[in-house]
């Protein structure tokens, strides 16, 4: 038996996946490389700048600090699922609409992890939860102000579609 | 709700019928990238593909006595093992001197060190295998045999006789040396009623891009041609370093530039791991794709700063500023970059200061010495935030000695708004400038009393904070005087091709690159409002030297205000071609008719003619209906160049408001304002955009960044959790507000914004955080960046 | 930066996990949340030959009162402990410690029994640990143990932990009424580790402190008691107390000595203020 590559099966953005993969190679690699999904992004690969957030199981990850061999029999969400099924729409809109991203390499991560904050929360959070959340996600372009804005639009425009 | 629509107009003289500048219309090209559906060039997988890694030198100084490949070439997976004797053999080594910064020189630097390895992180020796991980696994069973060798780190005795020359035929370790004295400089520091002298630190930092640095190289034998898919900002003249190094034509080379994630300077240069990567190609035959990882990012992608400046400035007690006097020393890693040379960054700093002021007297020198650390060169906003935090530095430790407000000071010493045309000190040409109006609309933007008042009352409980500014000039749209005089093949040209598709749709090509700064927005802004058509109807395409005119790209605050004026005239040439179509087949005038929202239209009263989709049909597909001799052309190509002056000079002013802790050191941001001159302004949300991403840099330069290195050359923080980057919960929101003056050189009148932010905002925390500090007689932090180890020193706390 | 290669092993079981544990001892890594571990694969800091993943272990992610205990689990994320009313009500220093941990995507995978297995001597769970007074509980292919939390950290990355061994929970005992907790951190940006923080309880007995435990991270090889300043505390004395730091940190590259040493102060201060203050 060769344990250094293993055969996996997952789901990712609804769709069955069986891949065999080497046992190092870690998700965000997988993602990008065995299926081609490159919205999620490669930026320090140890748990720092938050460009390769994906979701496993609807929680965030870091997707280079977990190994494609644990999502065996999980479900994996990428900004390309999350795009297709309309789930960040307003957040898309929002970033687009606010230039809430220059160079856009941070931007998926960006938008999934205020995604969860969004999902997470119970009233509109403050502009400083919004920092606070979205502490972990790195961009060099903007300065963050214009993400927290289209964030706390987004957070905005939800709370009054729900009253 | 803080998105608003739109942002009124700022101008009228460009006004035609839907005109989209001054508009804040959202970039086209933004839903690619919030759906993740980019590509950027580590996204890139091209069949055959191979990767390369790259043993590094562990050391800042040594002859690489052997290298064993053996076991490395037996690993599996791996194509190739190179040295930098073997490499050699396809690409030739390269000198960063430019002939207009007299007296520079350099050594010659090679794609892999060949003999001797400079600095901590200069490749050895290649590994080419089918994946990342393969060449990974196989650098380490490379065995390099190093001698280490003396390593120069210190730039204050790089120049002593008894310390090693880093490249014995130089002679010395000197790279450049610049000398000005302008006026009656001791005369007027004797005259003066107060004398501040200081030393300014200003740490090395580095750009960490979010994308790191990627290329990937396709050698086609059959076709003799080089592709090179390349995360720059200066296609063309990678193109040419290419064809150059590797002894071909630059016809047989083609650059391709995607979507980059972040530049900012650092993907302006020619890196030796990028070159090596594309010498591999072409002695492998066949594609090989390099992506620095961020480890590697720290010790190879150039820093920047890392100067020490002795500075004096004098001034009356009614505050009149006197003279300037600095003294730069700057250390640059083992070579001068190429092509733009590593000489350019202490070069600013000497025009650059003082640059706001009045005062006619000024000396400076600068010298920039070789060491053996990471390369430093030009990165955002280059040398203006040193000239900046230098100049308001001294300005507001000036104004606390003759106990004047900071303000004030500044409104004796700027330079009025009505003497323009005219120069500074140091020789830089200003065609119009706005400091007073800039200071005034700061002043009432920030309430600036009412803040003086509440830091008073909040002094008397015990907290501390302060109110810091940075008045500062920005270098925009280059003329050929930046590099072209000097000798390089950096073209300050851009050029915009634009094209009536059949549908009546236009395709502009433009020869400025995108870097997340929103040229394509601005470029289809132009060529909509010159040409006339509903902005969706405009499709940009950058980045392609086998298709776009040739141009400079992106650099220096450059792409708005010359690849815009490009693509304005372009857009303009096209609509009289067009017109010339329409009229004859409406058998009118050309001067009646006007192309509006699409449609060509009778010009008085604006009534629909021809819809476009339909004169490009007669005139595609039905030509022989139109009158004998008469061709239509619809593809039309403009090129602009700053001619009149040097450079167009931005101005503006920033200010900071922030709170000390002064048990900890640490400083919580509060606030941020920027008033800013770019001249025109083409769409308000980007250059507001500009402006605040910049700041947040020039924050991180003030408060986080540093590249520290031990005394014998080693990076320690050479990692994101080490090396500071600005994140989201520490910034402050920062307010920005405009004053246009338009230059002149050009039809849009549109000036440059990308480095603003980053040039002015050190100098302000920098000033806040001694004002804030002030009460309690802390020594004035000179030393960047401001940790709360030197606040508490400064306190006399430690 | 990719890790050198490795076997994976996925285990079921304790017992599987200990077996392969004892099996390949030092060239086996125990996969958890690998929010660190995996970090220093990528750089090629480690090269283990074998990674155990022991996250398909059933039964080791609870998190409940037992007795005068709070036991959690060794593999309940960072994120369940931070929405544990468990926590909040019976550990509440944890509580506050939790939000200083990384950020919410760390906090998804992160494990308590990782960070406590791995010793980060600037992490904040180790010296929350140490200030409660818990214990570690601990499996191997010989049967269990339990370590004190004032035994279990030995050096830099270092534990009582022996190769063959696995944490399995961590138990800390119940507050009640009279216990007073207080946590403080100086870190440069939020989530980051800290340059010194401090985690500590006592408890109140009407007059003042007793029981007092002080435990400063990011000063040392390992999480830090200060005994002699827990004494002058209990007496009621912060200055004393702050006096009788008798911390030695070494500079780092956020940080000198004497800097960490003075923020030791003043998050003593500050902290102290937390113990004293009347709880509701």
């Amino acid at each position: 038996m060769n344990d250094r590559t293993l055969e996996i099966s997952l789901t990712v953005n609804g769709a069955r996946v069986q891949e065999r993969v080497e046992a190092r190679k870690t998700l965000v690699d997988f993602l990008r490389e065995d299926l081609a999904l490159t919205g999620s992004h490669v930026g320090c690969e140890h748990g720092v700048c938050g460009a390769c957030t994906v979701r496993v199981n609807g929680e965030i990850v870091r997707g280079c600090l977990m190994l494609a061999v644990q999502c065996d029999g999980a479900a994996v969400d990428t900004i390309e699922g999350l795009s297709d099924s309309g789930e960040v729409s307003d957040l898309q809109a929002a970033f687009e609409q606010r230039n809430a991203l220059q160079c856009g390499y941070c931007t998926p991560g960006m938008i999934t992890t205020a995604q969860n904050l969004l999902k997470r929360s119970k009233k509109v959070p403050s502009r400083d939860e919004i920092r606070e959340h979205l502490s972990g996600n790195y961009c060099r372009c903007t300065g963050y102000q214009a993400i927290v804005d289209a964030v706390e639009a987004v957070a905005q425009a939800r709370a009054g579609a729900k009253k | 709700m803080k998105i608003t629509e739109d942002s009124p107009s700022v101008l009228t003289a460009l006004d035609r019928p839907n005109s989209y500048i001054g508009r804040s219309v959202p970039r086209p090209n933004l839903q690619r990238l919030t759906q993740g559906r980019g590509q950027y060039i580590s996204d890139i997988a091209l069949p055959r593909m191979a990767h390369v890694a790259f043993v590094r030198s562990p050391h800042p100084h040594a002859r690489i006595v052997k290298i064993s490949a053996d076991a490395a070439k037996k690993a599996p997976g791996v194509i190739g093992v190179v040295t930098g004797a073997e490499l050699a053999k396809v690409m030739t080594p390269w000198v960063g001197v430019l002939t207009h910064l007299k007296g520079l020189k350099s050594a010659p630097q090679s794609p892999i060190a060949v003999e001797r390895a400079c600095w901590q992180g200069e490749a050895v020796c290649a590994v080419v295998a089918r994946t990342r991980a393969e060449a990974e696994d196989a650098c380490e069973l490379v065995e390099v045999r190093y001698e280490p060798l003396p390593a120069v780190t210190d730039p204050e005795v790089a120049l002593d006789a008894k310390t090693p020359v880093i490249h014995a035929a130089l002679g010395d370790n000197l790279c450049f040396e610049r000398k000005l004295d302008v006026g009656a400089v001791d005369k007027a520091f004797a005259e003066s009623d107060a004398v501040v002298e200081t030393t300014f630190r200003f740490g090395r930092h580095t750009g960490v891009t979010n994308e790191p640095r990627s290329v990937v190289a396709d050698w086609n034998e059959g076709e003799q041609r080089m592709t090179v898919y390349h995360g720059t900002q200066a296609p063309h003249m990678m193109q040419n370093l290419f064809a150059k190094h590797l002894g071909i034509a630059e016809h047989q080379v083609r650059v391709l530039t995607k979507d980059v994630g972040g530049s900012f300077g650092i993907k302006v240069h020619t890196y030796a791991d990028e070159m090596a990567t594309v010498a591999l190609s072409k002695l492998l035959k066949r594609p090989v794709k390099f992506v620095a990882d961020r480890i590697e990012s720290f010790v190879t992608d150039i820093h920047a700063r890392d100067h020490r400046i002795k500075a004096k400035i004098g001034v009356s007690k009614d505050g009149i500023i006197t003279a300037f006097e600095i003294d730069d020393l700057t250390g640059i890693g083992p070579y001068s970059v190429y092509p733009r040379t590593s000489g350019i960054e202490a070069n600013q700093v000497v025009n650059l200061i003082g640059g706001p002021y009045k005062c006619p007297n000024y000396r400076a020198q600068a010298r920039v010495v070789f060491q053996n650390k990471n390369v430093m060169c030009q990165y955002r906003a280059v040398g203006h935030p040193i000239a900046v935090a230098v100049t308001e530095g001294l300005v507001e430790l000036a104004a606390a000695k003759i106990g004047m407000d900071p303000l004030e000071l500044r409104r004796r010493n700027l330079i009025p708004d009505d003497a323009y045309p005219t120069q500074s000190a140091s020789g830089l040409k200003f065609e119009l400038l706005s400091h007073h109006e800039a200071l005034a609309h700061l002043d009432s933007m920030m309430n600036y009393a009412g803040l003086r008042a509440e830091q008073k009352k909040l002094r008397e409980k015990g907290i501390y904070r302060g109110i810091g500014f940075a008045s500062f000039i920005e270098v925009t749209n280059p003329s050929a005087a930046f590099y072209g005089v000097g000798g390089a093949r950096i073209t300050s040209m851009d050029g915009a091709t634009v094209k009536l598709d059949a549908q009546g749709a236009i395709i502009v090509h433009t020869g400025v690159t995108e870097q997340g700064q929103g040229a394509e927005a601005v470029v289809a802004q132009c060529v909509a409002s010159s040409f006339g058509v509903p902005i969706g109807k405009v499709r940009v395409i950058t980045g392609d030297t086998d298709n776009t005119p040739y141009g400079g790209g992106t650099w220096a605050s450059r792409a708005a205000g010359i690849g815009g004026e490009a693509a304005w005239q372009a857009g303009k040439a096209l609509r009289a071609n067009v017109l010339a179509v329409a009229a004859s087949i409406l058998q009118a005038k050309p001067d009646d008719l006007d192309i509006r929202n699409g449609l060509v239209v009778d010009k008085d009263r604006g009534t629909e003619r021809l819809p476009l989709d339909e004169l490009a049909r007669v005139a595609y597909f039905r030509p022989d209906t139109l009158p004998p001799g008469f061709q239509a052309e619809l593809m039309a190509t403009r090129h602009y160049v700053p001619r009149a002056w040097p450079f167009a000079f931005t101005n503006g002013i920033q200010g900071s408001y922030l709170e000390v802790d002064t048990d900890t050191g640490f400083v919580k941001l509060l606030k941020h304002w920027c008033v800013e001159d770019c001249g025109t302004i083409i769409n308000p949300q980007l250059v507001d955009e500009q402006i605040r991403g910049g700041v947040v840099q020039g924050i991180g330069a003030a408060l986080f960044e540093h590249c520290l290195y031990d005394e014998r050359g080693q990076m320690l923080n050479g990692n994101m959790a080490d090396y500071l980057v600005p994140m989201a919960m520490e910034m402050p929101d920062i307010e920005c507000g405009h004053v246009v003056s338009p230059t002149a050189d050009s039809e849009l009148g549109a000036k440059g914004a990308g480095e603003a932010g980053t040039a002015g905002a050190p100098a302000s925390v920098m000033n806040a955080i001694n004002d804030a500090l002030r009460p309690l007689g802390a020594q004035p932090l000179t030393d960047m960046p401001s940790t709360p180890d030197k606040i508490l020193r400064a306190l006399g706390k430690v | 930066m990719k890790p050198a290669p490795f076997a994976y092993k996925k285990v079921r079981t304790l017992k599987e996990a200990v077996t392969l544990l004892a099996k390949h001892k030092d060239n086996a890594r125990l996969l958890a949340g690998g929010q660190s571990l995996i970090a220093t694969l990528n750089m090629r800091l480690s090269a283990p030959s074998l990674l155990i993943d022991i996250n398909g272990i059933k039964g080791l992610d609870g998190i409940a009162k037992k007795g005068k205990f709070v036991e959690v689990g060794a593999l309940a994320r960072h994120a369940q402990v931070e929405r544990s009313d468990v926590i909040s009500r019976y550990a509440p220093l944890i509580a506050l410690a939790m939000p200083h941990i990384g950020h919410a995507a760390i906090r998804n995978r992160g494990s308590f029994g990782g960070s406590i297995a791995f010793a980060d001597p600037a992490a904040e769970l180790p010296a929350c640990l140490l200030a409660m007074g818990g214990e570690v509980d601990i499996a191997s292919a010989r049967g269990k143990r339990k370590v004190k939390a004032d035994a279990f950290f030995k050096g830099l990355f270092e534990t009582a932990l022996r190769p063959n061994e696995i944490v399995t929970a961590i138990r800390i005992p119940v507050a009640d009424k009279n216990t007073r907790v207080g946590f403080a951190e100086l870190a440069r940006r939020h989530g980051d580790y800290a340059i010194v923080g401090l985690a500590a309880s006592a408890r109140t007995n009407g007059k003042g402190l007793a029981d007092v435990r002080l435990a400063y991270f990011g000063v040392g090889d390992t999480p830090i008691r200060v005994k002699k300043a827990e004494a002058a505390l209990a007496d009621g004395n912060v200055d004393a107390a702050v006096n009788a730091l008798d911390l030695d940190p070494h500079d780092d590259v956020q940080a000198t000595a004497k800097v960490k040493k003075h923020l030791a102060g003043v998050l003593l201060r500050r902290v102290a203020a937390q113990l004293l203050e009347a709880r509701p």
